[in-house]
């Protein structure tokens, strides 16, 4: 298979994949108790007759369930995904203008865990069975059990209130007006605390993979090979075990980023970082759910893309991938 | 060495073990330890751990005792994650096995199907799921449920898929026994034990789902959980700490007794396995 034809068939997929959960949205509407037109209205449905007639006729709700379904449909061919009545804007627009802080807050963590993960795994692996194997693998029992949302809180009660070294919530300083670096740097600090809390659970992942994964390795043929032409033991573990263990751990990261996506609407609620994890948050309170299923769109096209830039950036960093599939 | 004693030779599968049994103690215990409704107010707000005798973990922001809240919220946790845990299963191991057994088209369309749900987000599908069906018990194990059967689904067709060209399957349709009848006689049977494993770690991934739904305020209205308890004691987090600790406490540490009595239970049936793994 070459490149093309690998991209056009992992984009189609996603189409698809997308058309799905839009399918999925227009029977979920349909699952919610009451009118389909009040749903989509929120809670400025209940007093105004005329906004829930107006409804009715736009999605066609007088009209066959297939009528509806294309209707519906239609909207997303359009990037249009509905109305919030609440903020009076659209859905999309609303979405558009948080995705940044999302991306920022998912892409930090989704790296420096990945980071930590694989660093923690490795060390653990080349000194399996000491004391230092046993921490790092306690530590990672302990952070795979630790609700997200608490550990957040945890972590605003020490260093945000209590040391005050970090900002408690928020994204920048408000009032600051700051430019440039400075607002890169303050930004960074806010950064800190959600980025690390977010990152931990999926730190503790990568380590256990990395770790089961070097161990897997050393194993191999290979190893045993370099080990017998005299390299040193370190040379051994960092070129020829590390090297090969790091791809499944790769490949199985990239498959969690939509677990990444999802812990961001806790880190965000807790943080009041203003990414659609928090519109989520809002939308939920406000029984605004033509946002909430907005936010469930757009966070699934975002692990749809994620999954076909990690396939690709791995068919591209190991060419035996393409030779087996 | 037999089943139980590799388990007990496992010093964490031990621990996670006994903290387990002292929950389930304390759920059923609850009735008789805290007769009164845990949403009842009994004391004055704000109280911290031990200020009063009374209440050794103190009270919440409305005065409400938070021992009591705890020890009925493990009724809540452990019900929804065994009960989620069980839907789950009830969703993926028919998939998988069915899946795995037909091969071709049939696999492929429900692997594609898996797949579809495995991209999906499952904390924002959660969400929506009780977000529309409106925040009840039902509603809750059936998202959890949906969103977790995708391993299931995964592991049994993996197992399945290798189970079929035994011999003993072979002569199973040979003799002409039935295809139900094969898978769930012949085949279901020799996949139980990793089914059992996967299913005592998701029951942990349940009860941490379940209480970031009622930390969102997702939670059964009428049922007092560990998550509603750690989002209400948010808005008072510098002065009252405790209300939000103690419950983020419990869940922590029925998730990693879970975690841990998993594994044990993974090397106890897979011992070599196990001794491989050093």
């Amino acid at each position: 298979m070459t490149l093309l034809t690998f991209l056009s068939s992992r984009l189609a997929k996603g189409v698809l994949t997308l058309f799905a959960i839009a399918v999925l949205n227009f029977f979920l509407i349909r699952a919610a108790p009451g009118d389909p037109a009040q749903v989509l209205a929120g809670e400025a449905g209940a007093a105004d007759g005329v906004l829930l007639l107006q409804l009715r006729e736009r999605f066609g709700l007088d009209q066959p369930l297939l009528t509806q379904l294309w209707i519906y449909l239609k909207g997303y061919l359009t990037f249009d995904l509905g109305f919030s009545y609440r903020q009076q804007q659209p859905v999309l627009a609303l979405i558009l203008e948080r995705l940044p802080a999302t991306l920022l807050l998912t892409a930090t963590a989704f790296i420096v865990s990945l980071v930590l993960g694989v660093a923690m795994g490795g060390l653990a692996a080349r000194r399996a069975g000491r004391w230092s194997d046993s921490l790092i693998t306690a530590l990672a029992l302990v952070f795979y059990a630790t609700p997200l949302f608490w550990i957040a809180m945890m972590s605003q009660i020490v260093f945000a209130l209590k040391l005050k070294i970090l900002p408690n919530v928020g994204y920048e300083t408000i009032g600051a007006n700051y430019t440039g670096l400075a607002r890169a740097l303050d930004i960074g600090v806010h950064l800190v605390l959600p980025a690390i809390t977010l990152g931990l659970f999926f730190t503790a992942l990568y380590a256990r993979m990395m770790r089961a994964s070097m161990l897997e390795v050393a194993g191999a043929d290979f190893v045993k090979t370099a080990r017998a032409k005299g390299l040193s033991p370190g040379i051994v573990s960092r070129r020829h075990v590390a090297r090969n263990a790091i791809l499944p751990v790769v490949t199985l990261a990239g498959l969690q980023a939509g677990q990444l996506v999802g812990g961001a609407v806790l880190t965000e609620t807790v943080f009041a970082w203003p990414g659609i994890g928090r519109l989520m948050f809002d939308a939920l309170v406000q029984r605004d759910y033509a946002v909430l299923l907005g936010v469930f769109f757009v966070s699934s096209a975002l692990v749809v893309i994620f999954n076909i830039v990690t396939d690709l950036v791995y068919r591209l960093a190991d060419p035996r991938i393409e030779a087996t599939s | 060495m037999s089943f139980l004693q590799r388990f007990a030779h496992n010093r964490g599968a031990l621990i996670g073990l006994i903290i387990l049994l002292g929950l389930v103690a304390f759920a059923l215990l609850a009735p008789t330890l805290y007769p009164q409704s845990p949403w009842r107010v009994v004391g004055r707000p704000f109280l911290a751990p031990f200020a009063l005798e009374r209440f050794p973990l103190g009270t919440d922001t409305l005065g409400r005792d938070l021992a009591a809240g705890i020890v009925h919220g493990a009724r809540v946790s452990l019900l929804i994650g065994v009960v989620s845990t069980l839907v789950a299963l009830l969703i993926g191991v028919p998939i998988g096995a069915i899946a795995g057994y037909s091969g071709g088209i049939v696999d492929d369309v429900l692997m594609r199907f898996t797949e579809f749900f495995q991209t999906i987000p499952s904390v924002a599908l959660a969400i929506v799921l009780v977000a529309i069906l409106q925040p009840k018990l039902s509603s809750i194990v059936l998202a959890i449920g949906v969103v977790s059967w995708p391993p299931v689904a995964r592991l049994v067709r993996g197992e399945v898929l290798s189970l079929r060209t035994r011999e003993y399957v072979q002569a199973a349709i040979s003799i002409g026994q039935s295809t139900p009848r094969i898978i769930l006689s012949q085949v279901l049977p020799n996949t139980i034990a990793p089914i059992i494993v996967m299913g005592s770690l998701m029951i942990g991934s349940a009860i941490l789902l379940e209480s970031a739904l009622s930390f969102l305020g997702l939670g059964d209205p009428n049922l007092m959980s560990w998550g509603y308890m750690v989002g209400a004691g948010r808005s008072r987090l510098l002065d009252a700490w405790w209300i939000s600790f103690f419950p983020g406490l419990a869940i922590f540490l029925t998730v990693l007794a879970l975690n841990l009595a998993g594994e044990g239970l993974n090397d106890a049936l897979n011992p070599r396995l196990a001794r491989e793994r050093g």
